[in-house]
């Protein structure tokens, strides 16, 4: 629908009576995006959106990227952008902060970019300390390309190069990279989000919010994942995902924060960050 | 800084020559036989001088896309590098060069394939000037053959990248990078202000004002009607480097009989071989590559149109005569010299070859 199609449309609706309750957010553009009906990527895409508005700062707030299925977030955020090579988003954060201080700079990766192809940039950006925000959307599979087996595909989980269930022996296992960086000294908060309900959807925003204002603090990255769906890779409704998700991703991807203000956040068993915590074994 | 006559490394010249053409950024990781570009760097500390931040990658992949992401937001970038660790970021080539991302890269070239030697080699002519990575694309590439020419063509690659919107390479070898010889340093031109930056870069990424639409750095377009049109308009582009910033140097080639054609520290060694010959009595002339793309195509042709042979020197198993040979359409006898595996080769040799493969 064009915009003054939509325009129009509203304008009808309020006439019959109706109250604009919820709106576009500012950042946001008006194309529409690609993403599957059900996945995490709008949700998330919209808090951090709002954030940025919130804090006034979307003239100097630039976002890089990746690959995978946010490859094109740059058509959906009002703000300067850059759109990375796989895996290297963290590379571009590092320079467009360094060379550019007084920006707000974002990176929005997938697990596959993030924890895979890009691990070496991921884990140098944060040793180092720079001073962005980093949004990690994990649903354990590659999206976009198909649904082949992710780093963070859970052992006996089923997809495209793992037809069988993920297998350790064949595999390995998952990679629980949040808590990996969160044991790094040049990561100032961690923690992980999800965003399938509304009080989840919350608790994510002041996740966001904090990630991005502690670039003022100049005190190291911010990073928060965001456990989310992949609802036409794990071939399910998005109803069935998400509770899916609550069930299987939950147990292995503890929701919470690991990192508050570059401390091992309040409750959290160090022993977690040494990767002793168990993960489960799933039939999907 | 202002003009002084100096002895100097040739990779020393190119990280002056950064701090001195106000680049804003380096982004590097150490390897043989270049280190001494940000070694130099980092004893200058120009983040104290000038504001030029410098900063050591955990890779070549990292630096290239550090290089990427900096001067996308229309900054003067630069990184350098050596043959295995150029291989590493010819993706970050291919996106730059995609993303039409003003940028600077230093290569100094040594022996491969694979780790192979750190002495000095000219075996990446191919990877330089024939893709290297994926995708039809070119970078603009300058070959030094003198430790000034690796400091003055820091300052010309600025003028180049941004100019044309493209990443400009300068190729240089281990040979040029670790001699010392005399330079005269140039006056020191600062670092682009705010608004300069913002009216050289209008494309760039350095946050949204209020008065304009976002700007996007990406080199994805998954309609193949658009991505041909632009495709199109690279070549255009590149077209137009080969009409106007072709550069070449034509010694004796007046009267020559037969002439050399190298670049870099080949050309060093031929022109040495040239003053040997013409004290034998054979008219030999030198047809220097300074552009190595743009090929000097038509200038080559022009000079050699009255010769008998050409002999092709280059530290390599012979990838530049590809071009020559069509720049002259196989018309004109033509033949490659070349050591490799980091042998650098005599004089001698270089005027033995002539007078074997072409004169006989």
């Amino acid at each position: 629908m064009a915009n003054t199609d939509i325009e129009q449309r509203k304008q009808e609706l309020l006439n019959q009576g109706y109250t604009e309750v919820y709106t576009k957010t500012k950042v946001l553009t008006d194309a529409v995006l690609h993403y599957c009906p059900g996945c995490g990527h709008g949700t998330t895409h919209r808090l951090v959106a709002e954030v940025i508005d919130e804090m006034g700062i979307q003239d100097k707030t630039v976002g890089v990227s990746p690959v995978g299925c946010s490859v094109m977030a740059y058509n959906y955020f009002d703000v300067d952008f850059q759109e990375a090579a796989h895996g290297r988003a963290p590379a571009l954060a590092t320079a467009i902060k360094r060379l550019n201080p007084d920006c707000f700079v974002f990176t929005y990766q997938g697990d596959g970019d993030l924890a895979a192809i890009g691990t070496a940039e991921t884990i140098h950006a944060c040793n180092r300390g720079e001073n962005i925000t980093m949004i990690f959307v994990n649903n354990g599979i590659y999206g976009m390309t198909g649904g082949q087996m992710a780093p963070t595909t859970l052992v006996g989980m089923k997809s495209a190069t793992t037809p069988y269930g993920r297998n350790v022996a064949l595999n390995g296992y998952p990679l629980r990279i949040t808590e990996l960086l969160a044991t790094l000294p040049g990561t100032y908060y961690v923690t992980r989000q999800s965003v399938q309900t509304p009080a989840a959807v919350r608790k994510a925003k002041a996740a966001i919010r904090k990630a991005f204002e502690n670039q003022k603090l100049q005190k190291g990255v911010s990073f928060v994942e965001i456990v989310s769906n992949c609802n036409s890779g794990w071939k399910m409704t998005p109803v069935a995902a998400n509770k899916w998700m609550e069930e299987n991703m939950f147990p292995n991807y503890p929701i919470g924060d690991i990192k508050v203000d570059g401390k091992i956040a309040e409750g959290i068993d160090a022993n977690r960050l040494v990767l002793s915590h168990p993960l489960t074994v799933v039939n999907k | 800084m202002a003009k002084e006559l100096k002895l100097m490394k040739g990779n020393e010249a190119i990280a002056r020559a950064m701090i001195a053409s106000g680049t804003d950024g380096y982004f590097g990781y150490p390897i043989t036989p270049q280190s001494e570009v940000m070694e130099t760097l980092m004893a200058e500390k120009p983040w104290e001088s000038t504001g030029m931040v410098v900063l050591q990658a955990e890779s070549e992949m990292a630096s290239i896309n550090m290089v990427y992401g900096g001067a996308a937001t229309g900054k003067k970038v630069a990184t350098s590098s050596s043959s295995p660790g150029i291989s590493l970021m010819q993706e970050g080539l291919t996106y730059l060069a995609g993303a039409e991302i003003p940028c600077l890269i230093v290569n100094v070239m040594r022996g491969g394939p694979g780790l192979g030697t750190i002495q000095p080699s000219q075996s990446d002519y191919f990877q330089s000037v024939k893709g290297g990575g994926h995708g039809d694309y070119q970078l603009y590439t300058l070959a030094p053959a003198s430790v000034q020419e690796m400091y003055d063509f820091v300052f010309d690659a600025w003028d180049i990248a941004f100019k044309y919107r493209n990443p400009v390479l300068i190729l240089s070898d281990g040979a040029i990078g670790q001699c010392m010889e005399k330079l005269y340093t140039r006056d020191y031109i600062p670092r682009w202000t705010e608004e300069e930056r913002r009216a050289n870069a209008p494309w760039g990424t350095w946050g949204k004002p209020a008065n304009r639409n976002h700007n996007i750095i990406t080199s994805l377009e998954l309609d193949s009607a658009r991505q041909e049109v632009f495709n199109h308009k690279l070549q255009a582009k590149y077209r137009e480097m080969e009409k106007n910033e072709v550069r070449y140097e034509a010694l004796n080639c007046e009267d020559a009989d037969y002439i050399f054609v190298a670049y870099g520290s080949s050309s060093r060694i031929a022109m040495k071989a040239m003053q040997m010959a013409r004290e034998k009595g054979i008219k030999v002339g030198l047809f220097r590559l300074i552009t190595l793309f743009p090929f000097p195509t038509k200038q080559l042709q022009e000079v050699a149109k009255n010769v008998k042979g050409i002999l092709c020197v280059e530290m390599s198993a012979g990838q530049m005569i590809e071009d020559v040979k069509l720049a002259t359409n196989c018309s004109i006898k033509t033949e490659h010299f070349g050591r490799f595996g980091g042998i650098i080769p005599t004089p001698t040799e270089v005027l033995e070859a002539l007078e074997t493969k072409i004169i006989k």
